[in-house]
C-alpha cells in the first residue's frame, strides 16, 4: 500500500539556519502519528512545509504518491488535506454552522456563486459534521463566544469538510485543561478509526502522544533522530538526552557528582 | 523579594495560569521547570504585565505592581529575558545594549558595557555588527547582556538554554552561576532538568498553569513520582 | 545644456519641502504605526505661521528666525494632536486611527480660515537671496541654491539623531518592537509624543522653508498630502534615504514633465509609482511590513442574517414613503432626494469592501468620478443614447477597478488605503490635466438624460429603483457564498487559503464589483446634473464617502446608507455655517474616541435592550 503522506529529504533554510535538515518519513493509511520534540525543533516549520504555507528549500513531499512540494495551501486541501492550526483561524464573525458551511462552499466550488443564501447552503452536511465532534448542538452560536476547547472542536469539524485522507494538526491540545485534551484526542482517534483516514500531529503533550499515537516521531534540531512506536521511542537514549537534557553538561554534572 | 498570589491569565480563551502562588527571596535562584506551555513564559510575562492577569497580585519589594505599565516596572529592577529574545536586529549590538541602559541602582549589581563584553567576549568582536547576522547562541547572550544594562535586582531569564549549541548552554550555566555570587536574585524557566539542577537552589514545577512542587532539588529527587508525572517523557 | 541643468537644479529646490513633509509622516509611521493624514495640514500650518512671523521679525535673521520658529510651533501643535486625539486609538483599528487624522484636517483647515482669513497670503521673499545667479547662461533663483544646499543638511541631520543619539536608537528600537523596548524600562508615551514633535516640525519646516517658492493657501495641505504617499511608496515607508531619493526624483520629474508634457506632469508621478510597486511592492527602500490589521480589530463582527419579516417590512415601508415623495413633496424635495440615494449607493458600495472586505479604501472616489466622467465622455464624444452610456458607468469602473485591485490588493492596511488613494489622485490628475479631452477644471457639460426621463419627477423614480436595487443587489451578495468567502478572506486569511479559497481572486472580485457599484452611482449622477467636473474625483470625495460609512458604523451592514442619508440631509444645513468643517471634524474625533459603533451600531445595540429583533433567525 502506498504511503498517504511521503516526506523525502525536506529542507528549510531560514537566511543560513537550517530548520528543518533532510527530514525523511511516511505516513501510511489509517495511521495516527506524532511529531514531537522541543521548542525549536523545527516542528512548524516542517508542517508549514507539508500544507504549503512554507515552500521547502529543497525536498520532495508525495500525497498519495503524487508530487505537491511547493503548492500553495489551497491546491494542497483540494488533493485532500485537512488542517487545524496552533491558534485557531476560525471565522470570528460566522456562527458554528457556517464556519464549516463555509468550508463546504469552498469544496463545493461555489466561493463566487451569488445566486443563494450562503447560510442555507450545506447546512445538512455541516450538521452532520458538527455531530461527528459533538458540536451540533452549538450550531447556531456565534465562534466568537465559543470556549476554547470548542473551538477546537469545531476546527475539526472543518478539517473534515473535504472529506480529507490526512488531517494534520498542529498541537491540537494547547491551551487546553487535561481531561479536554484526552477527549479531543480520543475523538481524533475515534475519527481516524471511522473514517479510515490518516492524522499527523505535532504535540508537547506526552500523555496525549503516549496515548493515543500510533507511531511517534521526534525532530530535535530540525533532524528526526526517532521514529518507532511509544516504547521505542521512550527507551531511545538520545531522545531522553533531548528531553532530559545532557551533552556536555550532563558529563560535567555526573562528574562533579 | 517578588510575592505572586492567586494569579490568572488568560491568552484570548485560553486559561494559561490557574490561581498561581508562588514567592521568591532574595538572592535566590529559582527555576521554573514544566514541559512546554505549561505556563512558564506566561508567568514571566505577567510579572511584566506584557500579559496582563485577569486576576491576582504581583508584588515587587513589598510594592503591588500589577496595574503598573511593563516600563515602570522594569524601571523599579526587574529585568525580563524572553525566551523568543527579541534583539533589535536593525540595531548593532552597541546599539542594543543601549537601549536597555538604566541608571545604577544602589541595591543591585552595576553593569557597564566593558564589564559585559568581559563576561560575554564574543559580544566584543562584534560589537559594530547588527543583530541579524548573530548566532542563537550570541542572540541569547545580547539580550542577556542588554537586560543586565539595566542593572536589574530581579533578573527573569525565558529558557535561556533553548535552541544553543552545548558548549554555550556550558558558559551560560557558569554565568547565571556568577549572577548568583554578584548578589542578583534569578528566576530561570527551564525544560532542561540537568541545567535548572546546576543552577538553581529551589525549583517550582508547572503544570497547566498550576503550580505542582516547590522545593529543593534534593526534595525532587525524593519524589520521583512528580519528577516522573510533569518532567520526563 | 544649460536649460536641461537649470531645471534639474528646479526640481531639486522643490524636493526640499516634499522631503521635510514626508521623512516626518515616515518617521511618525515607523514608531507609533500610524499614517498620519492631517500631515499635509502641519505643513500648511507651518506656511501660515511663517508669512505671520516674518511679517513682524525683520531683516535675514528674522526669516530664518520665523522659520525655525513655525517649526517649533507646528512641533508643539504635534504634541497636542498626539495626546488628545491619537493616545486614545493608538489600540484601535487602523481604521479609525486613519478617520480620526482625517477629523484633525477638517479642524485645522478650519482654525485656518478663521485665523488668517481665506485669501492666499505670498510668501516674502529671503532677504539677501533675492536676486538670480546665472548657471551655463540660464538665471537660477539663490533661493534655490539655498533649498539645495541646505536640504541634504537636514537629512544629514536626520541621520546623525537616528543613528547616532540615544533617541534615536530607542526610536529604531521601538519601531522594531515597540513592547520590548517597554520592557527594557523605557516610557513609550514620551517616545510617542518626541516623536510626533519631531515629525511635526518638520512638516512645519517644510511648510515655511518653501514660502518664498510657493506661499500659503487653504488647498496646501491635500494638495501636499497626495505627493507625499507617492513619495513615501516609492521611497518606502518608515526610510529617510527614501523620502529623499523619492523626493528628489518626483521633483525633477515634476520639472522635466511641465517642460516636456506639460499635460501629463501629475500623472507622470502616478506611473512613476505603479512601476516602481510592480517591481518592489515595498518601495526602493523599503522592507515588506506584516499586514495591518484590516480595521477589524476589537469586538469581532457578529454573525449576520438576510432581514426577517420586520426589517423586510420596514424596508417595504420605507420604499413606498420613497416612492410617494413626489405627490406630496416639492421639486426641491426631490432633487435632495435623488441626491441622497446616489450618495447612499455610493456609501454602500464602498462598506461593501470596507466591512465585508476589511478593505479600507481611501480612493473610492475614482470610481465613482470614473463612471460619471465614462457616461459622459461616451455622451460628449460618441453622441451615444443615454441609456447606453448609463450601462458604460458601472462597466467602465468596474474595469478601473480590476486593473486598480491588481495593484491594490497584493498590500494591505495602512499601504492598501496610500495605494488607493494614490490611484484616486492618478484618474483626478488625468482628468484635471487632459483638457482637450476632458475639459480639465470646466468638465463635461450637457449629458442629460433621454426624453422618457427628462423629469425631476421621472429621473428621481429612475434613481429610486436603480438607487435602491444597486444597495438591495449589495447586500445579498453579503449574504451569498461569495459575501462569506469575502467575509473569511477578512476573518482568517490563513483559514481560508487551507480551505481552498483562493484569497487573492476573492478580494479582487470583490474590489472590482464595489468599484462597479460606486461606477452606477456616478451613472445616476452625471445624469441627473447634466455635468461633471473634476471634483468629483477629489481626496474630498473618497474622504466623504469614508467617513459616513464610519458615521452610521463600520460593523454593520446597513451603517453607509444610513450615514450617507444622515449626512446628506444635515449636510445642506450644516454647510451653510461659516465653519462647518470644525464642527464635522470635531463631531468625527469624537465618534472615534467615544462611539465607535456609529449610528447603526449605537442604535442597535439600544434596540437590542428594548428587545426587538430586526433579522431573520437570529442567533441565540
Amino acid at each position: 500500500m502506498t504511503a498517504v503522506l511521503k516526506v523525502e529529504n525536506l529542507v528549510r533554510a531560514f537566511g543560513g539556519v537550517k530548520a528543518v535538515n533532510g527530514v525523511n518519513f511516511e505516513v501510511a493509511p489509517g495511521e495516527l502519528k506524532a511529531l514531537i520534540g522541543p521548542n525549536g525543533a523545527g516542528k512548524s516549520t516542517c508542517f508549514n512545509m507539508l500544507m504549503g504555507q512554507l515552500k521547502p528549500t529543497s525536498g520532495t513531499v508525495y500525497l498519495n504518491g503524487e508530487n505537491i512540494t511547493g503548492r500553495p495551501p489551497r491546491d494542497i486541501w483540494r488533493r485532500g488535506v485537512g488542517r487545524t492550526f496552533q491558534i485557531t483561524g476560525t471565522y470570528q464573525s460566522m456562527t458554528v454552522a457556517e464556519n464549516v458551511q463555509m468550508a463546504l462552499i469552498s469544496y463545493h466550488r461555489r466561493i463566487f456563486s451569488i445566486r443563494s443564501y450562503a447560510y442555507r447552503l450545506y447546512r445538512e452536511e455541516a450538521l452532520a459534521l458538527l455531530d461527528i465532534v459533538g458540536m451540533a448542538d452549538q450550531a447556531d452560536r456565534a465562534c466568537a463566544i465559543l470556549a476554547y476547547g470548542d473551538l477546537k472542536r469545531l476546527e475539526l469539524a472543518i478539517a473534515l469538510a473535504n472529506e480529507p485522507t490526512l488531517l494534520l494538526m498542529d498541537e491540537p491540545t494547547a491551551g487546553m485543561a487535561p481531561r479536554e485534551r484526552i477527549r479531543l484526542m480520543q475523538l481524533t482517534a475515534d475519527i481516524v478509526r471511522d473514517r479510515g483516514l490518516s492524522v499527523l500531529f505535532t504535540e508537547h503533550d506526552m500523555d496525549v502522544v503516549f496515548a493515543h499515537a500510533h507511531h511517534i516521531m521526534v525532530l530535535n534540531r530540525g533532524a528526526l533522530i526517532a521514529d518507532g512506536t511509544a516504547s521505542q521511542v521512550r527507551n531511545n537514549e538520545k531522545v531522553q538526552e533531548v528531553y532530559l537534557g545532557g551533552g556536555t553538561l550532563y558529563e560535567q554534572e555526573k562528574a562533579n557528582a | 523579594m517578588l510575592e505572586i498570589s492567586a494569579l490568572n491569565s488568560f491568552y484570548g480563551k485560553a486559561h494559561i495560569l490557574n490561581d498561581l502562588d508562588f514567592s521568591i527571596n532574595r538572592g535566590e535562584v529559582v527555576a521554573l521547570l514544566g514541559r512546554n506551555g505549561a505556563g512558564k513564559t506566561t508567568t514571566m510575562k505577567s510579572i511584566m504585565q506584557l500579559v496582563h492577569p485577569k486576576s491576582g497580585r504581583v508584588s515587587f519589594d513589598g510594592a503591588d505592581i500589577t496595574s503598573l505599565p511593563s516600563h515602570k516596572i522594569a524601571r523599579l529592577g526587574l529585568g525580563y529575558v524572553p525566551e523568543e529574545r527579541r534583539i533589535f536586529s536593525d540595531l548593532t549590538i552597541l546599539e542594543n545594549l543601549e537601549v536597555g541602559r538604566q541608571k545604577a541602582r544602589k541595591d543591585a549589581p552595576v553593569w557597564t558595557v566593558e564589564a559585559l563584553f568581559e563576561l560575554f567576549p564574543n559580544l566584543w568582536e562584534r560589537r559594530n555588527n547588527r543583530g541579524k547576522a548573530m548566532s542563537g547562541g550570541e542572540q541569547q547572550m545580547l539580550t542577556i547582556a542588554r537586560t543586565l544594562m539595566g542593572n536589574p535586582k530581579l533578573l527573569l531569564l525565558d529558557e535561556p538554554s533553548e535552541g544553543i549549541a552545548p558548549v554555550i548552554v556550558e558558559q551560560m550555566a557558569k554565568t547565571i552561576l556568577r549572577f548568583k555570587e554578584e548578589g542578583l536574585t534569578v528566576i530561570i524557566s527551564e525544560q532542561n532538568l540537568h541545567f535548572a539542577r546546576i543552577v538553581a537552589d529551589r525549583a517550582i514545577i508547572l503544570e497547566s498553569g498550576e503550580k505542582k512542587f516547590d522545593g529543593t532539588f534534593t526534595d525532587l529527587e525524593n519524589q520521583p513520582d512528580i519528577r516522573d508525572a510533569y518532567l520526563s517523557v | 545644456m544649460g536649460l536641461f541643468v537649470a531645471q534639474l537644479l528646479t526640481g531639486l529646490a522643490n524636493a526640499a519641502a516634499l522631503f521635510l513633509v514626508a521623512s516626518g509622516l515616515s518617521l511618525i509611521f515607523g514608531v507609533t504605526r500610524i499614517v498620519n493624514f492631517a500631515h499635509g495640514s502641519l505643513y500648511m500650518l507651518g506656511a501660515y505661521f511663517g508669512v505671520m512671523l516674518m511679517q513682524s521679525l525683520p531683516g535675514a535673521v528674522g526669516f530664518w528666525g520665523s522659520i525655525v520658529l513655525s517649526s517649533l510651533i507646528v512641533g508643539a501643535i504635534g504634541i497636542i494632536i498626539e495626546i488628545c486625539v491619537l493616545r486614545p486609538v493608538y489600540r484601535a483599528p487602523e481604521l479609525f486611527q486613519l478617520v480620526a487624522t482625517f477629523g484633525v484636517i477638517l479642524v485645522i483647515q478650519d482654525l485656518t480660515l478663521m485665523f488668517w482669513g481665506a485669501e492666499d497670503q505670498l510668501g516674502p521673499r529671503a532677504p539677501g537671496l533675492k536676486s538670480v545667479v546665472r548657471i551655463l547662461g540660464e538665471p537660477i533663483p539663490q533661493y534655490d541654491l539655498a533649498l539645495i544646499v541646505i536640504t541634504p543638511f537636514i537629512l544629514l541631520g536626520l541621520w546623525w539623531l537616528i543613528s547616532k543619539t540615544r533617541v534615536g536608537i530607542l526610536v529604531r528600537a521601538a519601531t522594531q518592537d515597540r513592547e520590548m523596548v517597554g520592557a527594557l524600562g523605557v516610557n513609550q508615551s514620551w517616545l510617542f509624543t518626541g516623536v510626533f514633535f519631531l515629525g511635526s516640525a518638520l512638516a512645519g519646516l517644510g511648510g515655511a522653508i518653501q514660502l518664498p517658492k510657493g506661499g500659503a493657501d487653504l488647498l496646501m495641505d491635500l494638495n501636499i498630502i497626495s505627493a507625499v504617499f507617492v513619495v513615501v511608496v516609492i521611497g518606502g515607508m518608515g526610510s529617510i534615504v527614501g523620502a529623499f531619493v523619492a523626493s528628489v526624483l518626483i521633483s525633477v520629474l515634476n520639472v522635466f514633465g511641465v517642460a516636456y508634457l506639460p499635460q501629463s506632469t501629475l500623472v507622470l508621478m502616478y506611473v512613476v509609482m505603479a512601476i516602481v510597486l510592480l517591481v518592489r511592492p515595498y518601495g526602493l527602500f523599503g522592507r515588506e511590513e506584516k499586514a495591518g490589521e484590516h480595521g477589524q480589530a476589537g469586538e469581532p463582527d457578529r454573525p449576520i442574517r438576510p432581514a426577517g419579516v420586520r426589517g423586510r417590512l420596514f424596508a417595504a415601508a420605507l420604499f413606498l414613503a420613497l416612492a410617494l415623495v413626489p405627490v406630496f413633496g416639492s421639486n426641491f424635495t426631490q432633487v435632495l432626494l435623488t441626491d441622497i440615494l446616489i450618495f447612499c449607493l455610493f456609501a454602500a458600495s464602498l462598506q461593501f469592501m470596507l466591512s465585508t472586505g476589511g478593505m479600507v479604501s481611501f480612493g473610492h472616489a475614482a470610481f465613482f468620478g470614473g463612471g460619471a466622467y465614462a457616461a459622459a465622455l461616451l455622451v460628449t464624444y460618441a453622441d451615444s443614447p443615454m441609456e447606453l452610456a448609463f450601462l458604460f458607468a458601472p462597466l467602465a469602473a468596474g474595469l478601473l477597478a480590476v486593473v486598480f485591485g491588481w495593484f491594490c490588493i497584493r498590500l494591505s492596511g495602512v499601504y492598501f488605503a496610500m495605494l488607493t488613494l494614490a490611484f484616486s489622485q492618478l484618474v483626478w490628475s488625468l482628468v484635471f490635466q487632459w483638457y482637450d479631452v476632458t475639459g480639465g477644471d470646466d468638465g463635461l457639460v450637457n449629458i442629460w438624460p433621454s426624453a422618457w426621463l427628462s423629469g425631476t419627477t421621472t429621473y428621481y423614480y429612475f434613481t429610486l429603483i436603480v438607487g435602491v436595487g444597486g444597495i438591495i443587489f449589495l447586500r445579498h451578495l453579503i449574504h451569498s457564498p461569495f459575501g462569506y468567502s469575502l467575509r473569511a478572506t477578512r476573518d482568517s486569511a490563513r483559514q481560508a487559503d487551507a480551505t481552498g479559497i483562493n484569497v487573492t481572486h476573492v478580494q479582487w472580485a470583490a474590489f472590482a464589483t464595489a468599484g462597479a457599484m460606486a461606477g452606477l452611482a456616478g451613472g445616476l449622477f452625471v445624469f441627473s446634473k447634466g455635468s461633471v467636473f473634476p471634483n468629483e474625483l477629489e481626496i474630498e470625495k473618497s474622504f466623504d464617502a469614508l467617513i459616513v460609512v464610519f458615521l452610521g458604523g463600520v460593523k454593520t451592514l446597513s451603517g453607509g446608507v444610513v450615514g450617507a442619508a444622515f449626512m446628506e440631509s444635515v449636510k445642506d444645513w450644516l454647510t451653510r455655517l461659516e465653519y462647518w468643517r470644525l464642527i464635522l471634524g470635531l463631531l468625527i474625533i469624537g465618534v472615534v474616541i467615544v462611539a465607535p459603533a456609529g449610528i447603526v451600531g449605537t442604535l442597535r445595540g439600544l434596540s437590542e435592550r428594548l428587545g426587538l429583533r430586526w433579522t431573520g433567525e437570529t442567533t441565540r
